[in-house]
């Protein structure tokens, strides 16, 4: 049976406030995390390539305890299987490490698929989904919004060099997604009720070098109040300023 | 002095693309001169523009019909057998994040995406903004590594240059396959890639009034963006035009927000945009929490003076 991997990550929700702390984000103050936004379309993908040829999806995350809340979401939607990865030294990792420690775990699985977001929320990297298939010799087919599939290929709508084109690729495969057209699912009773049941399984991690090192985190400079105006004329007033004042025209 | 080498993209036309000359000059952090590696089915006449910048030591062009298209795995593989040792820097395009991340884990280098600040040194010191922008963060880096950078914070590299230009022929297949363009890139600009962006919200009311912001547009030589809300609701308006948070992040000298309330969302995507102005009907929408210069009013009756004005001061 194919073995489908799919990467989540939970990250602070878009709607979160965000403190920092001596050059720390606080993480004690954030009050909701979710799946990061395009994991969830590459949550979707994975479930409807399993229901669509057959498989087994298989939810995999590096995070702390706090993500498990995330994996039994996934469950709820219909994953079996969940991992998640952790020990003391991953707060630490940079994107080799990330994309090392999560290769190995899908070669342990045993997947010829793999989809993940095309980039996470939190961290805006992108690395991950690329970096796994270099790391596995794969094929990457990256910022999908839609695809098609057989035992052997998969036909994918991508953002190409000069728009969106539909490409092919033979299995095994990377596929990082991008927002995409269909609705994605929302569990149901049942699927709630299975997921409180469901048991996470959790690995710590082998060691690797680090060499991109956080000095510090802070927010972004308060910008001035800006200038309101009211009513259509005001708009010759705005066009002046824009020339003159911030000589962008 | 470590060597570093930038990785251009050429648009459809054959040109240079203008976030390749930002990347040499970021590429300076590392070193003063930079090769530059460019390729294509026929990257030559863009290869000998990019050898006239400053800066620029080295021009290595691969050609070759696997080129016409990307599949990451081959351009990586081409680009890491054709270059020298060292670090890379490139756009944070979605092809040259893919390639950043496979040639840092081919050369086993560190890697930092999108960075919108760098500061050389024995290390680099790297800013990028995380969680939608509501935080900087800051990393150091060590060297070699490889640094794709945002779009539109580094100024283009100038003219001056006179380098070698070297062409390598590599005949292997993609193991990606086109097999149609569904949506080629109109000939309106990108909205990441203008200095000028005019978005959109479901304030404008149809996607057919978006034409209004077209018209704007081509006066200002701007890119049209829509908001999330203006994405999910009209099918015309396409996916590759939303700005936010799982839409482009955009970073111009002027964003300009018509009947966008501001969702913190869309803000996600728009925020380090130098200038905002808005215009919204709804005094207490929360794009004015951002804007530069807010209009209060509605954009059927701000936007003719506003187009007026500009086609005024640039006619």
């Amino acid at each position: 049976m194919t073995v489908i991997a799919v990467l989540i990550k939970q990250v602070p929700d878009t709607t979160a406030t965000i403190n920092v702390q001596d050059g720390n984000v606080d993480e004690s103050s954030i009050g909701k995390w979710s799946m990061s936004p395009y994991d969830e379309y590459a949550l979707e993908a994975a479930l409807t390539h399993a229901e669509s040829c057959g498989g087994e999806v298989i939810a995999i995350t590096m995070g702390p305890a706090r993500a498990d809340k995330m994996l039994k979401d996934a469950a709820a939607v219909g994953v079996k299987r969940l991992i998640r990865l952790w020990d003391d030294s991953a707060a630490d990792f940079d994107a080799n490490a990330t994309a090392k420690a999560l290769s190995s775990m899908i070669k342990d699985v045993g997947a010829t698929v793999v989809y993940a977001g095309k980039a996470s929320s939190d961290s805006n990297m992108g690395t991950t989904g690329p970096g796994v298939a270099e790391l596995l010799g794969w094929n990457c087919v990256s910022h999908v919004s839609s695809y098609s599939l057989d035992e052997e290929h998969i036909d994918a709508v991508r953002i190409g060099l000069f728009g969106l084109e539909k490409v092919r690729s033979n299995l095994p495969v990377v596929v990082t997604c991008d927002k995409g057209l269909p609705e994605l699912r929302r569990p149901n009773v049942k699927g709630i009720m299975m997921a409180k049941k469901a048991s996470i399984e959790t690995s710590t991690l082998q060691e690797h070098s680090v060499r991109v090192r956080r000095i510090k985190s802070e927010l972004p400079a308060v910008k001035p109040a800006g200038k309101m105006f009211d009513g259509a004329e005001s708009a010759n007033d705005v066009v002046r300023l824009l020339r003159e004042e911030a000589k962008v025209i | 002095m470590s060597s570093v080498t930038v990785i251009a993209e050429i648009d459809e036309q054959g040109t240079i693309r203008k976030n390749a000359l930002e990347a040499i000059s970021a590429s300076q952090a590392i070193s003063p001169s930079c090769t530059v590696v460019v390729c294509g089915n026929n990257p030559t006449s863009a290869a000998e523009d990019v050898a006239k910048v400053s800066g620029v030591e080295r021009v290595i062009a691969i050609q070759g019909p696997a080129f016409s298209s990307y599949d990451s795995a081959t351009w990586a593989q081409a680009i890491d057998a054709a270059t020298p040792e060292g670090s890379f820097i490139a756009a944070s395009t979605p092809l040259s994040v893919d390639l950043c991340a496979r040639l840092a884990l081919r050369r086993d280098l560190p890697v930092v995406q999108d960075a919108t600040a760098i500061v050389g040194g024995p290390s680099l010191t790297i800013s990028r903004p995380l969680l939608a922008g509501k935080v900087i963060e800051t990393s150091e880096a060590s060297i070699p590594c490889v640094v794709s950078i945002r779009s539109n914070i580094w100024s283009a590299a100038d003219g001056g240059g006179s380098a070698e230009v070297s062409v390598i022929s590599h005949d292997v297949q993609a193991s990606v396959v086109v097999q149609e363009a569904i949506d080629r890139a109109t000939a309106r600009l990108d909205v990441t890639e203008a200095d000028v962006v005019i978005s959109g919200g479901r304030g404008m009311g149809s996607p057919e009034n978006f034409s209004h912001l077209e018209r704007l547009a081509d006066l200002m030589g701007a890119a049209v963006g829509a908001s999330r809300a203006a994405v999910d609701t009209w099918d015309p308006i396409p996916h590759s035009m939303q700005v936010g948070q799982t839409g482009k992040t955009v970073n111009p000298s002027l964003y300009i927000a018509v009947g966008i309330s501001g969702a913190i969302q869309h803000l996600a995507g728009m925020r380090s945009s130098k200038y905002i102005v808005a215009i919204n009907k709804d005094a207490d929408a929360p794009i004015f929490k951002i804007a530069d210069y807010g209009i209060v009013g509605s954009w059927e009756d701000v936007l003719p003076v506003f187009e007026a004005q500009i086609g005024h001061i640039l006619g």
